[in-house]
């Protein structure tokens, strides 16, 4: 099969915008997920137990559902559901924001985990000395577990990352231009899929190479010596 | 409706480009009254396969969703121990290979390698490819490609796995069945990975559910597994709720059903002297 490559660079523009939106929705998501995750990990950890139940009530679900499945729920009935209370009989454009809400909700319940598991990490001597020291529960939160359990999850929280970059092309399934959906759209509309897909993957192949390569040299930099 | 993409590209590519998408004003929500009209009737009425009811319908969605899981999961657990024991081989060009499979199949989106196998690949391969797009039927086109793409996909998970527990086995284990006399091929087989499966457990059942929500993305290229099915219902029904809920309920299901299976596997191979192990 001979491959013709001709129709990439003037594509390239098109496919810039697509980028965007990819970028977009990984930032947001990523943002939104370290938020709402560091929430939930405390909450989880909290001594209160309705907290503590509903944080894992809310990861299990997460968790349990393709994220194919999660887009379609936010797409189709959530996102409509809210709008519409807020906004009735308006047809507004909801498919960007329903991603966005999709990816920093579903990642939220990742990052929670990664977060739980970096704070447990943390020995309980450390939170006793922080007490001891007159500190309250939230002080030593802050100023001495989360600092340290942070510097552990850095490399875990980036390959995340990497990876809702990656997952974001799912956005497919809700017919949103993203990356991934321009060049198929364009390689469709040409006529040389084939070339589009492989090009595409190439670029997502690099990218992602790129960045685990910097978290792999960064893991090094950040690793700390177990705290006895 | 979702395109089946059975049909060559070029004839439906506008329609394609766009077919795979159900708007949600399709449906016209009006959130209250919908929500407060939960109706579990539209379980029994007749499915887009007539000779079904809609829970059927779904029913057999979730079957081949488990279908292409465990082929797929056959796929993977072979390819993964075979590059995962490359990577923990001494040398340097073994290692490399290993180390090469896994990072390419870890920085390419899923969806991405999906459409690779689905539609570059056969047009890549000169006589099988023809053979696969003319004679096979278009379910087990997609059910192949899927299986291709998910197997190697998950082996490269698996083969990270596999090195860590080998190498968390220290070198004793390796010296001891070297010791007694054992070809480094029989230490593999009957000392390493053995250990190595039981330790490994856990994760290789996280892995395996990982797999199973992965195969929803086998819904892009026209699987008719439990995603599309929901989605196909709840086009041909308007009743999103109903649908989506009873799709989301039935991975669940399955979820628990292999978090079961897998703690039962866990306590009988449980390897005293480990942690967590038999004491």
């Amino acid at each position: 099969m001979v491959f013709d490559w001709s129709a990439i660079p003037g594509s390239l523009p098109i496919l810039w915008q697509g980028m965007i939106v990819t970028l977009q929705i990984t930032l947001v998501g990523v943002l939104v997920g370290l938020l709402l995750g560091t929430l939930l990990a405390l909450f989880r950890l909290s001594p209160n137990r309705l907290l503590s139940w509903l944080s894992a009530a809310y990861v299990t679900v997460f968790r349990s559902i393709p994220l194919v499945m999660v887009l379609f729920w936010f797409h189709l009935v959530l996102v409509p559901l809210v709008v519409g209370l807020l906004f009735p009989g308006k047809r507004l454009e909801l498919r960007f924001i329903a991603a966005l809400t999709a990816f920093s909700l579903f990642e939220a319940s990742y990052y929670a985990e990664i977060i739980r598991a970096g704070i447990l990490s943390v020995t309980k001597g450390q939170f006793n000395a922080g007490l001891a020291l007159g500190m309250n529960r939230r002080e030593v939160m802050r100023l001495v577990v989360l600092p340290q359990a942070l510097r552990r999850m850095v490399p875990l929280l980036l390959t995340q990352a990497i990876i809702l970059f990656q997952d974001s092309t799912l956005v497919y399934v809700i017919n949103l231009d993203d990356f991934f959906r321009k060049a198929y759209n364009i390689g469709n509309t040409v006529g040389t899929l084939n070339e589009m897909i492989l090009f595409a993957g190439a670029v997502y192949l690099v990218i992602c190479t790129l960045a685990s390569g910097c978290v792999r040299q960064l893991h090094r930099k950040f690793t700390v010596l177990p705290v006895k | 409706m979702y395109p089946s993409l059975l049909i060559p590209l070029v004839a439906v590519s506008a329609s394609a480009a766009h077919g795979f998408y159900l708007s949600p004003f399709t449906f016209h929500l009006s959130p209250l009254t919908t929500l407060a009209a939960f109706d579990f009737s539209v379980f029994l009425r007749p499915s887009p396969e007539s000779a079904l009811n809609n829970l059927s319908y779904l029913l057999v969605g979730l079957g081949w969703s488990l279908l292409l899981a465990l082929a797929s999961w056959v796929v993977a657990f072979v390819v993964g121990s075979v590059v995962g024991v490359m990577r923990t081989l001494p040398g340097r060009i073994l290692p490399f290979i290993g180390a090469c499979y896994v990072e390419l199949f870890r920085n390419v989106p899923l969806l991405v390698q999906l459409f690779i196998w689905f539609f570059v690949i056969p047009d890549m391969t000169p006589i099988l490819g023809d053979w696969f797009k003319q004679q096979v039927p278009p379910i087990w086109q997609e059910f192949i490609a899927g299986t291709a793409c998910l197997g190697l996909f998950t082996a490269a998970r698996i083969a990270e796995q596999v090195r860590a527990g080998i190498g968390s086995l220290g070198p004793g284990q390796l010296g001891a069945g070297l010791a007694l006399g054992l070809k480094g091929r029989q230490v593999y087989l009957l000392v390493l990975l053995p250990v190595a499966y039981r330790i490994l457990i856990p994760t290789l059942t996280s892995e395996f559910l990982n797999l199973i929500k992965n195969t929803a993305v086998a819904s892009t290229i026209g699987y008719v597994e439990l995603a599309q099915r929901s989605a196909s219902m709840a086009e041909t029904t308007s009743r999103v709720y109903e649908a989506f809920a009873a799709g989301t309920l039935l991975y669940a299901v399955l979820n628990l059903l292999v978090m079961f299976f897998a703690r039962a596997l866990e306590r009988f191979t449980a390897l005293p002297g480990f942690l967590g192990g038999r004491k």
